[in-house]
C-alpha cells in the first residue's frame, strides 16, 4: 500500500488524458523551525482528473498546497510544472502561470458585483478606464462555459455563501487556470449545493483541467475523484486511484493503524460510558445546578443539574443557544437573570476566573480566537490556566512545570512532542488536545467542551471521545456540545435540546439520534416539553 | 493555519548561525556602526577618562542623556506588549517635572534634601495617578489606547502649565540635581534606568508576569477565559509606563535643575517607541525584548548626539533620523533578511536546497508577519 514507484499511472484509466503530469513535485521537504512539515514528498497530478488530498490535520496537506502555490519555499525537493522546473514566488505568480486556488473562505469582495469579482484586476480597459460593459459580457461568457445562471451584474453579498463560492472558482478559471486547487470548498455547503459544485468540477476536469481537492468528508471524495495521493504526518503513504482502495483502506492509511484500532477506541469510549452511567447521573446530589440562569437576547431562562461523574450533552442547530448556555455556566457573558448552586451553595458567575475558582473549565468552540495562544510553546500554552489561578507572583516551579506537561502531552498524545513548539503550528486536532489539557492540569469539576472535535480528523476524535468517557468515569462532571448529534448521544447520560435560544427538551442516555433529531427539528421553543426520564 | 507535524529537527543551530537568526544582531551592528561612523570622524568620540570619581567623555553624555528615553521605552516595552500604547508619556514627564521644582521651590527650605524628597513624592504619587487614569480609560472603559492616551498627550502640558503658572522654574537643590546630573562613577540617571530594566527583568522572567503580559497581548479574549486578570495586568503596565515616565521626566528637570513645562520630554515617547521597534518588540503585541529595549534606546540616544556632534544642518536633523531608523527596520523585516542570506549563500546550494523563509515570529518591524500569511484569506491588519 506504500507503493509510490514512479512508473506513470494512467489517470484513472479515463480516456483521452495524456500520461505526462501537468505538475510533479518531487522529494518535496519542508522544515519549520523545530518542526518538519514535510519529508520526501512526491505527488503528481494529470491534466483532466480531479486529485483529492488526502490526511488527517497536520499530515501537510496545507503545507503541501502552499509549496505548490509559492506561499512557502521548500526546504528541498524540486517542482515542475509541465514539464519545467519552477519555484513561485508566491501566489500571484503561481495564478499567472495558470494554478490557481480557492479557499475554503470565500475571499472575494462582496460588495462588488459578480462580474466585477470575477475579473478582479483583469478588467477589460478602454481609454485607461475600466469598461464596465466588456467586464460583464466576459463575466457572462465564462459563467455560461461553466453552465451557471448567475446575473453578472448582481451584487456578490446578495447571493448565498454557496453560489459565492463558485463565483470564486469561476474567478480562479478566468485566468485559464489549468490546475485549480479547492481547499476543503464544500465545508459550508448543503447537499444540493455541493452537488452542484461537483457538476462544475467535472465540466472543468472534462476540459483538461487538474484540479486537486482537499475535503475531510469521504462521501465526497470518492463521489468525485479519480485518484488520491494519502499523506500522514508529513510522509507520502500512497497514491492510489480512488476505485483500487476501499474506504477502510483509505481511513488505515491516513490514520496509520488498523482500522482495528479506530473501533476498539471507539467502543471503548462506548463502554466507558455505559459503565459511567451506572455510577454516575441519576439520584446523586447535583455538582451544578441552575435554576432560571438566563440573559436576554442570548438564552432564555433554563434550569440544569448537573451531578458529578455525569456526562450532559447539548443538543441543537447552530444558533440555538447552546454556545451561550456554556458561557453563562462559565461566566464568560454574565448572566442578567437565576442562579448557579455548586455543591448547594449559591455562587457567582460573573467571571471566568469566579468559575475557575468553582472548579468550572470551559472550552471554546472558537480555538483560535478563544482558546489557543499562537505564538506561545505548548509548554506555555499548556500551564496557563493553573499559572493563572496561582497568580503572577508564584510561577510554577520548572520541575513541576517540565513534569506536567510531559505527563500531559504523553496522556494526550500531543505531536510534535517538543514542548517549545508553537502552538499556532500544530494542526487543529493537537491544538485542541493542547485546550484540553491546559485544563485538565487545574483538575476541574465539571469541565464544559465546546464543539471540541470540530474540524479535527478521526483519530483524534475518537481519542477525545474516549478521554470524555474515561474523566466522567472518575467522576468528573462534563457538557458536551457537538454538532455531531452521534458523539452526543454516544457519550451523553442526558441530553439537552435546545432550539431558538431556549432549552426545549431533555432525554435521558438511551435516547437515539433520530429522537433527538426529531426534536430538534419539530420541538417548538414555546413548549417547554420536559421529557424527562429517571 | 499550517499544519506542521513531524518528528522535530535535530540539529542544533551553530553560534554563527544563531547570531545571524538573533533578533538583536542588527540593531546591535547599527549601534556599532554609529559609534564608529563618530570615531571616524572624531577620534575623541570614544575616549574616556577618569576625573574625580567621575567618566567623561561622548559615551558617558549618550549614557547619561539616553537614560531618560531608556527608562521611558522600559514602560513603553510592556504596553505595547499588551498590544497598547502609551502616548502620554512626554507630558506625564513634564508634569513630574514641573510638580517636583514647585514644590521644592514653594517649601521652607529649597535647597534642603527634605525639600527635594517631598517634591519627589508628590511627582511620583501624582505619576501613579495619571497612569491610573490612563489604565482606566484603556482597561476598563476599553478605549483605543492611542485615543485614551492621546488625552493625557495634549491635556498633560496644560496640567504641567498649570502647575508652573506658565514660568520656568529653577531650583537650586543639591540633592535634587543629583538625579539627573549626579555621577557615582557613572551617571546616576542611567543606574537607576539600568536598576529599574534589571528588576523588571527579573520580575517578569522569574515570576509568570511576563507570561501573563504576553498572553493578554497575544489574545486578550482567550487569556480572560483561561482565568487571566486581564484587566488588572493590562492597567497595571499603564501604571507602570507613567512612573517610568514620571522618574524619567525627575531626571530631565533635575539635569538642567528646571522645569519647562512646554519643552520637557517633547516628542520622548516617539523616541520610547522607535527604541522599542528598533530592539525587535512588534507593535501587534505578545512577546518583547527588554534587552532589544535597551540596545534600541542606546541607538536613538546615540544618533541624536551623533546628529549634534556631525554638525548635521538642524533642518534635517530629523530627516536623517528617520533614515537611520527606517535602515534599522528593514534589516530586520524577514523579506529583506532572507534576501540577504540568499545572498551570501554560495549559488550551487542556493539552487538544490533554497533557505526556508524566516519565522514569522522573526518579524519585527510591528505588523503582522506579511510573508508568512501572504495567502491567507483574511489578512490581518496590525491595530497599533
Amino acid at each position: 500500500m506504500t507503493d509510490t514507484s514512479s512508473t506513470t499511472v494512467a489517470p484513472a484509466g479515463r480516456p483521452g488524458v495524456s500520461g505526462d503530469p501537468v505538475v510533479a513535485m518531487q522529494a518535496i521537504t519542508m522544515e519549520f523551525p523545530g518542526v518538519r512539515a514535510l519529508e520526501d514528498v512526491d505527488f503528481r497530478l494529470f491534466p483532466g482528473e480531479v486529485h483529492a488530498l488526502m490526511g488527517e490535520n497536520g499530515a501537510g496537506k496545507s503545507t503541501l498546497i502552499k509549496v505548490l502555490t509559492g506561499v512557502y519555499t521548500a526546504t528541498a525537493g524540486t517542482t515542475e510544472l509541465r514539464g519545467e522546473r519552477i519555484a513561485f514566488s508566491g501566489p500571484a505568480e503561481a495564478q499567472a502561470s495558470g494554478v490557481s486556488t480557492v479557499y475554503q473562505e470565500v475571499n472575494l469582495c462582496p460588495n462588488l458585483s459578480v462580474a466585477e469579482n470575477i475579473l478582479l484586476g483583469r478588467e477589460p480597459r478602454r481609454l485607461g478606464s475600466i469598461d464596465m460593459g466588456a467586464t460583464r459580457s466576459r463575466a457572462a461568457e465564462l459563467l455560461r462555459r461553466m453552465g451557471l445562471d448567475i446575473d453578472p451584474g448582481s451584487i456578490l453579498a446578495e447571493h448565498p455563501i454557496a453560489i459565492q463560492q463558485l463565483v470564486a472558482i469561476a474567478r480562479a478559471v478566468a485566468v485559464d487556470a489549468q490546475v485549480l486547487i479547492l481547499d476543503e470548498p464544500t465545508s459550508s455547503l448543503d447537499q444540493d449545493e455541493v452537488a452542484e459544485l461537483f457538476r462544475i468540477m467535472r465540466h472543468l476536469r472534462d476540459e483538461g483541467v487538474a484540479i486537486l481537492f482537499v475535503s475531510h468528508f469521504l462521501e465526497q471524495v470518492y463521489e468525485i475523484a479519480d485518484r488520491m495521493t494519502v499523506l500522514r504526518n508529513g510522509r507520502l503513504v500512497g497514491e492510489h486511484l480512488t476505485r483500487d482502495l476501499t474506504r477502510l483502506q483509505l481511513v488505515s492509511a491516513m490514520i496509520g493503524r488498523e482500522l482495528g484500532v479506530l473501533e476498539e477506541v471507539e467502543r471503548l469510549a462506548a463502554d466507558a460510558a455505559d459503565a459511567a452511567e451506572v455510577t454516575g447521573g441519576g439520584d446523586r446530589a447535583p455538582l451544578l445546578e441552575a435554576t432560571g440562569l438566563g440573559r436576554r437576547g442570548s438564552i432564555a431562562p433554563f434550569d440544569l443539574r448537573i451531578a458529578a461523574g455525569e456526562v450532559v450533552g447539548l443538543a441543537g442547530l447552530l444558533g440555538s443557544g447552546r454556545t451561550e448556555l456554556a458561557r453563562l455556566l462559565f461566566g464568560a457573558d454574565r448572566a442578567d437573570s437565576g442562579e448557579v448552586r455548586v455543591d448547594g451553595r449559591v455562587v457567582s458567575l460573573r467571571t471566568p476566573r469566579s468559575a475557575i475558582a468553582s472548579g468550572i473549565a470551559f472550552c471554546s468552540e472558537d480555538r483560535k480566537g478563544e482558546g489557543i495562544l499562537a505564538d506561545l510553546s505548548i509548554r506555555d500554552n499548556l500551564v496557563l490556566a493553573m499559572q493563572a489561578a496561582r497568580g503572577w507572583a508564584r510561577p510554577i516551579p520548572r520541575r513541576t512545570k517540565d513534569e506536567l506537561v510531559e505527563k500531559w502531552m504523553t496522556a494526550l498524545d500531543i505531536r510534535p512532542k517538543n514542548p517549545d513548539a508553537l502552538v499556532g503550528k500544530l494542526s487543529g486536532g493537537n491544538q485542541q488536545k493542547v485546550l484540553l489539557a491546559r485544563w485538565l492540569v487545574t483538575r476541574p469539576r465539571l469541565l464544559i467542551l465546546d464543539e471540541p472535535t470540530r474540524g479535527i480528523d478521526i483519530g483524534a476524535k475518537a481519542q477525545i471521545q474516549k478521554l470524555v468517557a474515561e474523566l466522567a468515569a472518575e467522576g468528573m462532571a462534563v457538557v458536551y456540545i457537538s454538532a455531531e448529534l452521534e458523539e452526543v448521544a454516544r457519550l451523553a447520560h442526558r441530553v439537552v435540546v435546545l432550539k431558538d435560544r431556549a432549552k426545549v427538551a431533555e432525554l435521558d442516555g438511551s435516547a437515539s439520534v433520530d429522537e433527538i433529531m426529531a426534536l430538534i427539528a419539530t420541538a417548538d421553543g414555546d413548549v417547554r416539553t420536559e421529557q424527562v426520564a429517571s | 493555519m499550517t499544519s506542521a507535524q513531524a518528528a522535530p529537527t535535530t540539529h542544533g543551530p551553530g553560534l554563527l548561525e544563531r547570531a545571524r537568526g538573533s533578533r538583536l544582531l542588527w540593531p546591535l551592528v547599527a549601534l556599532v556602526a554609529l559609534v564608529l561612523a563618530n570615531a571616524v570622524r572624531n577620534p575623541g568620540f570614544v575616549e574616556v577618562r577618569l576625573q574625580d570619581g567621575h567618566l567623561y567623555g561622548s559615551l558617558v553624555d549618550i549614557l547619561k542623556n539616553g537614560a531618560p528615553t531608556l527608562l521611558i521605552a522600559l514602560g513603553m516595552t510592556l504596553v505595547i506588549a499588551t498590544r497598547g500604547i502609551d502616548l502620554s508619556v512626554g507630558a506625564v514627564a513634564a508634569i513630574s517635572g514641573a510638580v517636583a521644582c514647585t514644590t521644592i521651590l514653594g517649601s521652607a527650605d529649597p535647597t534642603s534634601p527634605a525639600a527635594a524628597l517631598k517634591g519627589i513624592a508628590l511627582a511620583l504619587v501624582l505619576c501613579l495617578v495619571l497612569g491610573l487614569w490612563n489604565g482606566f480609560l484603556v482597561a476598563l472603559l476599553g478605549i483605543q489606547p492611542i485615543i485614551a492616551t492621546l488625552v493625557l498627550m495634549t491635556a498633560g502640558r496644560g496640567i504641567a502649565m498649570l502647575v508652573t503658572d506658565g514660568q520656568i522654574i529653577t531650583v537650586r537643590n543639591d540633592f535634587f540635581a543629583e538625579i539627573g546630573a549626579g555621577f557615582l562613577l557613572f551617571p546616576i540617571s542611567i543606574l537607576i534606568a539600568l536598576a529599574a530594566l534589571a528588576a523588571v527583568a527579573l520580575v517578569t522572567r522569574r515570576t509568570a508576569l511576563g507570561l501573563l503580559i504576553e498572553s493578554v497581548g497575544i489574545n486578550p479574549e482567550a487569556s480572560r477565559l483561561a482565568g487571566l486578570r486581564s484587566r488588572t495586568i493590562i492597567w497595571t503596565v499603564y501604571v507602570f509606563a507613567a512612573l517610568c515616565a514620571g522618574v524619567a521626566g525627575l531626571m530631565i528637570s533635575s539635569n538642567v535643575s528646571a522645569a519647562d513645562a512646554n519643552n520637557a520630554g517633547l516628542w520622548i515617547e516617539m523616541d520610547a517607541i522607535l527604541a522599542v521597534v528598533i530592539g525587535g518588540s512588534s507593535l501587534a503585541g505578545g512577546k518583547y525584548s527588554l534587552s532589544g529595549t535597551l540596545v534600541g534606546a542606546l541607538i536613538i540616544q546615540t544618533l541624536t548626539t551623533t546628529v549634534y556632534s556631525m554638525g548635521i544642518a538642524p533642518e534635517v536633523t530629523l530627516v536623517f533620523k528617520a533614515v537611520v531608523v527606517i535602515a534599522v527596520c528593514l534589516l530586520q523585516a524577514p523579506k529583506v533578511r532572507e534576501r540577504f542570506t540568499r545572498r551570501r549563500r554560495p549559488p550551487a546550494t542556493a539552487e538544490t536546497t533554497p533557505p526556508t523563509r524566516p519565522r514569522a515570529s522573526d518579524a519585527t518591524f510591528g505588523t503582522e508577519p506579511v510573508a508568512h500569511d501572504a495567502t491567507a484569506p483574511k489578512q490581518k491588519v496590525a491595530q497599533s
